[in-house]
């Protein structure tokens, strides 16, 4: 057995992004271009996808092929789900959520957008700010995506035209105003050609921006978490009982925002109660101060009762409600349409709850972004809704926070995942 | 447009003192951003302390192999000074490297946890698999044993290693991943999965398959090996070695790995990127005996760690997807 001996890494910092836009848009050329031009393809994958296209009858290679997953897909010619790619420069780690584009997959772009730093909508610039466009920017503003940069493909087919590009960028920011999206890149590019992708390319100097390899390095994502409100959730309870460690009482979780010291005065919620962390302990040791998104046990002062689903927050800090009501906007993700007769499980942080559907307020249009009245929702849909709960959630407005504002619902005879919620309002 | 946007700007509208992105923060702490491995190790701490708290009775699959020897610290750093909440499983398919099946029993006594271990040879005697001929790849098969030692011991959870950046099938897998009352994974109609909120909820006789370094590459794994100074069995470093060239792959020579017309044995410098089944699992020709040089190999390494390595992948465009749809982890 071979041991060695501790060595210092870099720290390569981990950005998450998803890319919207449909085949069409030359999406999955676009990650094709990234992995490749960024050295990130492998020879038997290469030679996997030459081997395809020419089996396809087509000529060179088809880069969008390397995003092709399963048979089923492959059969078909089309994407059906999340695929997570993944790549590396020096400078960042880099998680691809590959949604596909359809209408009828709105619910997976929700859910690769949940956990992204940064969305890349696709525009061909032959079609301009498409109804299509326009969903993808609701989503990304719905789902508080942090950054966005909107990626004009195909400007080789436009000629390289500044005017085509300037007019995209005019149409597509007056309805961002709209949605109060900002942080909006925008950004020329020929993904299959390798313009201002990886490399700038010699036909767009009269674009000044960054190229996109750049920007994806270099975007600052350190305030893409609320570092303000201490918020965590309690996972699991650590008593390990043994003769050394006999009072040994630890909380064990995720710091999900926020950050603590030790000495730092906390309060349990639901119960109100507070007490002074004691210790913060790590396999590695003790430390002085946990900051999200570590994982990490807590010891407190005083013997409080405290369990999974109970909350530690900063004494003094912005509270996070209690309550049993709340609305909430929520995509629905089940084949099976939501019945308000029926009760529901809710999964919000370390907790899990039964709840009614007290009220559908109103379906979004996600093309004209239009409220129609609705008694249900159908998957793909998405609505606000007010929702009653059986025992009290500790929550933010999602707003403010992402991980104590967003909720999963259940459905509880055949355990499904059917809804994904953020929460808008709640009520004290 | 303002009114029909009504919905949304009172859904953007910003909560008083939230943080407006890129705006300095007076509170902010002396804070660091985490580096790639620790964001992938809280993240992977999550998820195995969420199967701990929700699931009644987990396994976590050890082989000995460097995916599962990860897994086994980050079950460490999620669940020390208690003890693991689970036991350690292992199938062995009666066609492991003897050296890694002495390195899962040492870690596993080192770690004071237990190990079951499930014989895929019991399958074969019970008449649960069989086979073509001794020499065949069990790797296929190493699911019906898998299947039975979770009926066995009723387990609702089983914990593997499996990375999405491994293969196609894989990079559509969830974290939890589900599988009915017969152990099969149906890539369309898999559940959902939202920010870090899993479900974890099964009906009796269904399992759920739990992946935490779901995101990690080859090369995190071997970074994290190295800033944690864990052992991982001789095999994986340069070693000289007895093979045979086929296909596009070498193979080690063994009892299980005959020669055929034309070829010969070579006594090369090789290492194993993986250690699966020793009938269909190649060496790379390598000079990297430290974990160090390991990592500068990976780092501009040009072929996938399965391509290199797994003769029973290269079979069809699907293999993994089907050997998944089956009940493989």
């Amino acid at each position: 057995m071979s041991a060695v001996e501790r060595i210092s890494f870099d720290h390569a910092e981990l950005l998450r992004f998803i890319t919207a836009g449909s085949v069409d848009d030359g999406k999955s050329t676009l990650i094709g271009r990234l992995l490749h031009d960024s050295k990130s393809i492998f020879e038997d994958q290469l030679s996997s996808i030459t081997h395809t296209t020419r089996k396809r009858g087509m000529e060179g290679v088809d880069l969008s092929l390397l995003t092709d997953g399963l048979q089923a897909e492959r059969e078909q010619g089309i994407t059906i789900d999340v695929a997570y790619r993944y790549f590396a420069t020096p400078k960042r780690k880099f998680i691809i959520a590959d949604t596909p584009g359809h209408e009828q997959y709105t619910r997976n772009m929700v859910t690769g957008a949940s956990t992204a730093n940064l969305a890349i909508i696709l525009i061909d610039a032959r079609k301009g700010v498409l109804i299509q466009s326009r969903r993808h920017a609701y989503l990304a503003s719905l789902v508080g995506i942090p950054h966005l940069v909107v990626a004009v493909n195909k400007m080789d087919l436009v000629g390289y035209s500044r005017d085509v590009f300037e007019r995209i960028c005019k149409d597509f920011a007056a309805f961002a105003e709209g949605l109060k999206l900002n942080n909006i890149a925008y950004i020329p590019m020929s993904a299959l050609n390798g313009d201002m992708v990886v490399e700038r390319g010699d036909k767009l100097d009269w674009y000044e921006g960054v190229a996109l390899m750049d920007l994806l390095e270099n975007v600052p994502i350190d305030h893409d978490i609320n570092l303000e409100d201490f918020r965590f959730p309690v996972q699991l309870v650590c008593r390990p009982q043994t003769e050394e460690l006999h009072d040994f009482r630890g909380y064990m979780g995720r710091v999900e925002s926020g950050f603590i010291d030790v000495s730092d005065e906390v309060t349990v919620l639901p119960s109100g109660l507070t007490s002074r962390i004691k210790e913060i302990v790590t396999y590695d040791g003790s430390v002085d101060q946990a900051v999200a998104p570590q994982s990490v046990t807590l010891t407190i002062e005083d013997h409080l009762d405290v369990s999974r689903g109970d909350m530690l927050v900063k004494t003094g800090g912005e509270l996070p409600y209690v309550t049993k009501e709340f609305e909430a906007m929520v995509c629905w993700l089940s084949e099976q349409s939501l019945d308000p007769r029926r009760k529901y499980l809710i999964k919000h942080t370390t907790r899990v709850v039964k709840a009614l559907v007290a009220r559908i307020d109103y379906r979004v249009d996600i093309n004209t972004l239009n409220h129609l009245p609705a008694d249900t929702l159908r998957m793909n849909d998405i609505g606000r809704v007010a929702l009653k709960m059986h025992q009290p959630l500790v929550c933010d407005p999602y707003q403010r926070n992402h991980a104590t504002g967003s909720f999963i619902v259940i459905d509880e005879i055949n355990n499904n995942t059917v809804a994904a919620g953020m929460i808008c309002m709640a009520k004290d | 447009m303002n009114t029909i946007l009504s919905d949304v700007q009172e859904f953007i509208t910003p909560v008083p003192g939230s943080i407006m992105k890129g705006e300095p923060i007076a509170t902010k702490p002396v804070a660091r951003q985490l580096g790639h491995l620790d964001a992938l190790e809280s993240e992977a701490i999550h998820i195995l302390r969420e199967v701990a708290a929700e699931c009644t009775n987990p396994a976590l699959l050890f082989s000995g192999g460097k995916d599962s020897i990860v897994l086994l610290r980050l079950a460490e750093k999620a669940f020390r000074p208690g003890r693991f909440p689970f036991p350690l499983l292992h199938v062995d398919t009666g066609h492991n490297f003897p050296e890694v099946i002495e390195f899962r029993d040492h870690r596993a006594k080192q770690l004071g946890e237990r190990l079951i271990v499930r014989s895929m040879e019991d399958s074969i005697l019970q008449g649960r698999v069989v086979l073509r001929s001794e020499y065949q790849s069990r790797n296929a098969f190493q699911s019906v044993t898998l299947l039975d030692a979770i009926a066995e011991f009723r387990f609702d959870a089983c914990i593997g290693g499996a990375r999405r950046d491994e293969e196609k099938a894989r990079a559509k897998e969830r974290i939890f991943s589900f599988r009915d009352e017969f152990g099969q994974w149906d890539p369309k109609n898999q559940r959902p999965e939202l920010w870090d909120i899993y479900n974890t909820r099964v009906h009796p006789g269904e399992n759920i398959r739990v992946f935490p370094i779901s995101n990690w590459t080859e090369l995190d794994v071997w970074e994290y090996i190295a800033r944690e100074g864990l052992e991982v069995p001789h095999i994986y470093f340069a070693h000289t070695r007895d093979v045979i060239r086929r296909g596009n792959g070498l193979l080690p020579v063994s009892r299980l790995v005959q020669l055929q017309e034309g070829e010969k044995t070579e006594n090369l410098m090789v290492r194993f990127r993986t250690v699966g089944d020793m009938s269909c699992t190649c060496p790379v020709e390598s000079t990297a005996v430290s974990v160090e040089e390991i990592i500068a190999e990976t780092a501009i390494t040009r072929i996938t760690e399965r391509g290199a390595t797994r003769m029973d992948d290269q079979t069809s465009d699907a293999s993994m997807e089907l050997r998944k749809k089956e009940g493989y982890f």
